[in-house]
């Protein structure tokens, strides 16, 4: 049986296969070839990393030069008088984010609570859907929106109330001073927050629904009601997920370009801490000036704030990959 | 209840008893009083809960509804004839809808093949190496990575070395932003085909590559299809990279080494002008744009959900 079926094989494998040309050669070399390009692709990806950091570096070398890390607090920015320094914007940026995070972390959470506590399951996805499709809205929608929409509509309805309720009083009255157009570093965190919200959300969502059921099931049945479930029992479990996702909410506020160069109002002022009045961030002071910018150290000013921006963000999200994946592996262990 | 059961039987004297019961009673009372707090409590929690999700989708509806409103009144045939206009005169967007399209199709089929390969590397080969673990983290950072400094890397790198903006540019700082998302789901999506699939293929004597492409590729192709929706989706909105790589132009350009329009960067330029006719044009690019993104996100979601 065995003997009659070796020598039926080769005829049976090789049909009309010319002699002398193996099945192997071609097939190995395609595979070390498709290895190499997958390889290559990966390479690549590490590649640009390293080229971004590399080519910031470079292009921000003369200011670096020549203010050192000075110009981190310098707030002088004269592109006439070839005065650079990042202060402004980096308040801008820092003020901006943290107002998007009061906003966009508590909202969140409810949001989490809801899809995975209370909602219906037949509304669960439909909300779901709704809550990322406004992830995926481009930034240029909302810093239209922002701009001809909602900051008239702020102007009249907070800024003012609060200008004349909050007149004379000092610091407080300070802190909502400025020309009632709803432009400025309060409608610029507000935008942010609802830009971040989808994101903090689903994260916040998905790290719920991982907490395992027997644990919430116990609770329960101890009688705890659905809020001291959530709170004591699956915010506990998910913290670092939780804080995970707050931080990749984070990174995206701060890098996000076009919403806020709509809002801000591009002003190189720090005189008046007010919530209204026009400021910077690094990102919209790249997007008005850069293209403009001459060479020099104009450019490499603005490429130096590019710099910064890009070591906060990175530092931010790397802390949110590790708080994520720390989770993960507190999952595994459990499990 | 329990307790004033347990302190009837108990033997005592008739005031103790009674003592027992006024207490047991107090502390029901107590207890009925901690539980009704806490009740309220939940529902206060539950209530904001609900008031959280209705903020949420709150803003979606009226960012629709002014997009709708505000769009509409400007959409006409002549949108896609015309060019953009100067100041007060009438015109349309079909030079930056043409650049739109061309810059986004070029860095989608750059960026794809790229970010196809490389999640393949981080699924079929040496999934635990240094290589993959690296590439994984680094996708990470790049998939939130402010797209401005994408935009600035392009610039140093090729406007600066060609000395021109370029529609070139736009190109590949739009593919750099492609490959990290399409990575990301290809990653996913090959990960959640079956082992057995493959060792069956292996089994057969089928060569590594023809086992990626032709089997586990296609099992996970609606989900990696996906993902270069969403990068198309993603990109078609980018403003940012493109300020300082593709510029902008008045004009109707076909040629990829010279500045390019594009729909985010005349929104940008037209909203932040004073003049009536550039906010009407902006208001219908907006809309035009919003329902490309949204329709290519649903389409996306479909085409995962039949998975």
């Amino acid at each position: 049986m065995s003997t009659t079926l070796t020598s039926a094989a080769p005829p049976l494998v090789q049909p009309g296969r010319p002699p002398g040309r193996g099945p192997w050669l071609p097939a190995r070399l395609a595979d070390r070839l498709f290895a190499f390009l997958a390889r290559g692709a990966a390479l690549l990806t590490l590649a640009l990393l390293l080229g971004i950091l590399a080519s910031l570096v470079h292009g921000a070398w003369p200011a670096i030069k020549h203010y050192g890390l000075g110009f981190l607090v310098r707030s002088q920015w004269d592109p006439v008088g070839q005065e650079f320094g990042g202060l402004v914007m980096i308040y801008g940026t820092l003020a901006t984010s943290f107002i998007a995070l009061l906003i966009a972390v508590p909202v969140s959470f409810g949001i989490a609570l809801f899809l995975t506590e209370l909602s219906p399951a037949w509304l669960k996805r439909p909300l779901g859907t709704a809550i990322e499709l406004l992830a995926a809205v481009p930034s240029i929608v909302y810093g239209m929106w922002g701009l001809m929409v909602f900051g008239p509509i702020l102007a009249a309805w907070v800024q003012q109330p609060l200008q004349s309720l909050l007149s004379g009083v000092p610091y407080l009255g300070a802190l909502v001073s400025g020309p009632p157009v709803g432009i400025g570093i309060l409608s610029a965190g507000i935008i942010l927050a609802i830009m971040v919200i989808p994101f903090i959300a689903s994260v916040m969502r998905d790290v719920f629904e991982v907490t395992p059921a027997l644990l919430k099931e116990s609770a329960y049945g101890l009688g705890a009601t659905t809020w001291e479930v959530v709170w004591k029992v699956v915010l506990p479990y998910t913290k670092t997920g939780v804080l995970g996702g707050v931080m990749l909410g984070l990174g995206r506020a701060l890098g996000e370009t076009m919403a806020v160069t709509f809002v801000i109002g591009n002003m190189n002022q720090l005189n008046s801490l007010s919530v209204f009045e026009a400021a910077n961030s690094i990102t919209s002071a790249l997007a008005n000036e850069f293209a403009e910018a001459g060479e020099g150290l104009h450019q490499a000013s603005l490429i130096y704030l590019g710099l910064v921006l890009f070591f906060i963000t990175f530092v931010v999200l790397a802390l949110s990959k590790l708080l994520l994946s720390r989770l993960k592996k507190g999952e595994g262990a459990r499990a | 209840m329990n307790t004033g059961t347990n302190a009837s039987t108990s033997t005592s004297t008739n005031t103790s008893t009674s003592q027992q019961l006024i207490c047991a009673a107090a502390l029901a009372q107590a207890r009925q009083a901690r539980f009704a707090a806490r009740r309220r409590v939940n529902q206060v929690a539950l209530a904001l809960s609900l008031a959280a999700m209705a903020f949420g989708v709150f803003w979606l509806v009226w960012i629709l509804w002014e997009t709708l409103r505000l769009g509409l009144s400007g959409l006409s045939l002549s949108l896609f004839t015309q060019m953009t206009p100067p100041p007060g005169e009438a015109g349309g967007l079909a030079n930056a809808i043409f650049g739109s399209l061309v810059m986004v199709a070029a860095a989608t089929c750059i960026g794809t093949p790229v970010g196809i390969l490389a999640g393949i590397y981080l699924v079929e080969y040496n999934t635990r190496g240094w290589l993959a673990e690296a590439t994984r983290f680094v996708n990470d950072i790049l998939l939130s990575a402010p797209s401005i400094v994408i935009g600035l890397f392009v610039y140093a790198v090729v406007v600066a070395q060609l000395r021109s903006f370029s529609a070139w540019a736009g190109i590949a700082a739009l593919a750099l932003i492609v490959i990290p998302v399409v990575i990301r789901t290809t990653e996913n999506m090959l990960q959640l085909v079956p082992a057995s699939l493959r060792e069956a293929a292996y089994a057969l004597g089928t060569p590594k590559w023809k086992v990626i492409t032709l089997i586990t590729l296609r099992a996970a192709r609606a989900g990696v299809i996906t993902g270069v929706l969403l990068a198309v989706a993603r990109i078609a909105g980018e403003t940012a990279p493109l300020l300082f790589t593709a510029l902008n132009n008045q004009f109707w350009n076909g040629d990829l080494s010279k500045p390019m329009a594009s729909l985010p960067v005349t929104i940008f330029k037209f909203a932040m002008s004073p003049y009536e006719n550039w906010q009407q044009l902006a208001w219908a690019a907006v809309l035009l744009i919003t329902l490309a993104v949204l329709g290519l996100n649903i389409l996306a979601r479909v085409l995962t959900r039949q998975k």
